[in-house]
């Protein structure tokens, strides 16, 4: 897969794989590719060639919104949250047509404080709150594959290490994750498997134990 | 005092037509991102369309009230699917060009047919006066009032309690992201275009009973709205209601008290407001253009 974004070219000749129930990181720098990379699978980026396929199905033609009810959840860099629609509203804003969606009260029961905030505003939630609802709204639609960007950036230890609890009783459910991460001990503790992304190239695949053992250079090459 | 509550009055009369045409406005520019320039000629249509009923097939002005929005509505999408939604592609330039072609193109016809004279329509239903203690005011446009309110009430109602009212802010505030969480959104730009021309139409069908009905109403009347939706907030959708009602009453008050500042009021208050929030009172920054 490549991309472009008007003269410069944002990726070249990527190509990757997540398998069902698998949980899998792409680590790299600020502007290596990574959010594009999630956004040509989406299908959101304009200036992309190559293929996308969901269980060996061409997503070239589809539409984004197509996507995602193919079975794509897409929990977007930002967070992705509607500051003006309640916590409901965005919740139930994306149709659920996945094989196993959740029903409301599920939601609610895993994640508490949601249900408690139901009709606030979702501009009004906490940063960490945002990231639950991000991921409970794509969980809620039953999608079978996870694009996750950066859902750790910035947020307490406490809701990160709910984050993992999450993805990892999402890969027990045969769901597949691509997670964008800069924080390499929590992708560990995640993933599977590591793609380092630079400069628009898949430099390296690693694997945990790879990443374990050579934290202290990824970090350095990271500039972290 | 007496005077000042007749002005006050007047002022949420011509606040009521102010919002109504805001409204449309804002739900278009926040599904569309187009800004419609043409909105004014639709509200002139509109009225003329009271006037046509009324002249060639003698129906009054509930009909109107019933068939002209609704003819305005399909019209509309029509055009949206013609020319506007060519627009999302180009640069914003072309949005004007199109939209108030369209305007100029639509008062020149009817002012070839028609000319530049007002048009006389018969009184609306309501004659007389209603007794509101201190003064006695026309009830026709006690009714305009009142209607402008329930319509704003119910629009209001539409976006905030039903689903296409959730998909409607979804999409203004964050379209390609509510594409990548499933929704359609193209399905729902022609009907929502098609909503806001009814709005322009409905306040036009209002005014012909009680306002001059001629090819230049439309123009006087936009540039007054315009300056509401910047002071309001671009796409937003309480901010176009509240600012609609204050414009009214500010216009109104200003010729009470400083009859020079009645006209350039709006624009002071635009330029204010433009300093200290660009995005608009109640906009946010991402929806300026």
């Amino acid at each position: 897969m490549s991309a472009h974004y008007d003269e410069a070219e944002v990726l070249r000749g990527v190509s990757l794989e997540v398998g069902a129930g698998e949980v899998v990181t792409l680590v790299g720098r600020n502007g290596a590719g990574k959010t594009t990379l999630l956004r040509c699978v989406m299908g959101l980026h304009r200036r992309a060639s190559g293929t996308v396929r969901l269980e060996g199905r061409d997503l070239g033609a589809v539409p984004p919104h197509r996507r995602a009810r193919r079975g794509l959840g897409y929990v977007p860099d930002d967070r992705g949250i509607y500051a003006g629609l309640s916590v409901e509203e965005n919740l139930t804003l994306p149709p659920a047509k996945g094989a196993s969606p959740w029903p409301l009260a599920r939601v609610y029961e895993e994640f508490p404080a949601l249900g408690e905030r139901r009709r606030s505003p979702g501009g009004k939630l906490s940063g960490g709150e945002q990231q639950m609802l991000a991921l409970a709204r794509v969980l809620r639609t039953g999608a079978r594959v996870l694009l996750c960007d950066e859902p750790t950036e910035g947020l307490a230890p406490i809701v990160v290490e709910r984050i993992g609890e999450i993805l990892r009783e999402a890969k027990r459910n045969g769901t597949a994750v691509l997670l964008v991460e800069q924080n390499l001990r929590f992708a560990t503790t995640v993933a599977d498997r590591h793609y380092l992304l630079d400069r628009g190239r898949i430099a390296e695949s690693l694997a945990n134990d790879d990443v374990r053992q050579r934290e202290h250079e990824l970090l350095g090459y990271l500039g972290l | 005092m007496t005077s000042f509550l007749q002005q006050a009055f007047n002022g949420l009369v011509s606040g009521g037509f102010y919002a109504l045409l805001a409204l449309g406005l804002a739900v278009i520019f926040g599904m569309l991102h187009v800004v419609n320039f043409a909105h004014g000629a639709i509200y002139m249509l509109g009225a003329f369309g009271a006037v046509a009923l009324q002249d060639t097939a003698g129906l009054g002005f509930w009909w109107a009230l019933l068939l002209v929005p609704l003819t305005a509505a399909l019209a509309g999408m029509v055009l949206e699917r013609l020319f506007i939604h060519r627009l999302a592609a180009l640069d914003p330039l072309y949005n004007f060009l199109l939209t108030f072609g369209i305007a100029l193109v639509c008062q020149d016809l009817l002012r070839m047919k028609y000319g530049a004279q007002s048009r006389p329509y018969d009184e609306g239903p309501f004659p007389g006066s209603v007794d509101l203690g201190p003064f006695d005011y026309p009830a026709y446009q006690v009714f305009v009032l009142g209607a402008a309110a329930v319509v704003c009430l119910a629009v209001w109602l539409l976006l905030t309690r039903t689903r296409i009212g959730t998909v409607v802010r979804a999409s203004t505030e964050r379209p390609e992201l509510t594409r990548a969480l499933g929704i359609d959104t193209g399905r729902w730009v022609t009907p929502v275009f098609g909503f806001g021309v009814a709005l322009a139409a409905l306040a036009g069908v209002l005014a012909a009973p009680m306002r001059a009905v001629n090819s230049g109403m439309g123009a006087d009347l936009i540039i007054a709205v315009f300056a509401v939706v910047v002071i309001g907030g671009l796409g937003s959708i309480p901010g176009a209601v509240v600012a609609g009602f204050a414009i009214g009453m500010l216009q109104a008050l200003g010729n009470l008290y400083v009859p020079v500042l009645s006209q350039t009021s709006v624009f002071v208050l635009m330029a204010v407001v433009l300093l200290v929030r660009p995005a608009g009172l109640f906009g946010k920054e991402e929806h300026a253009l």
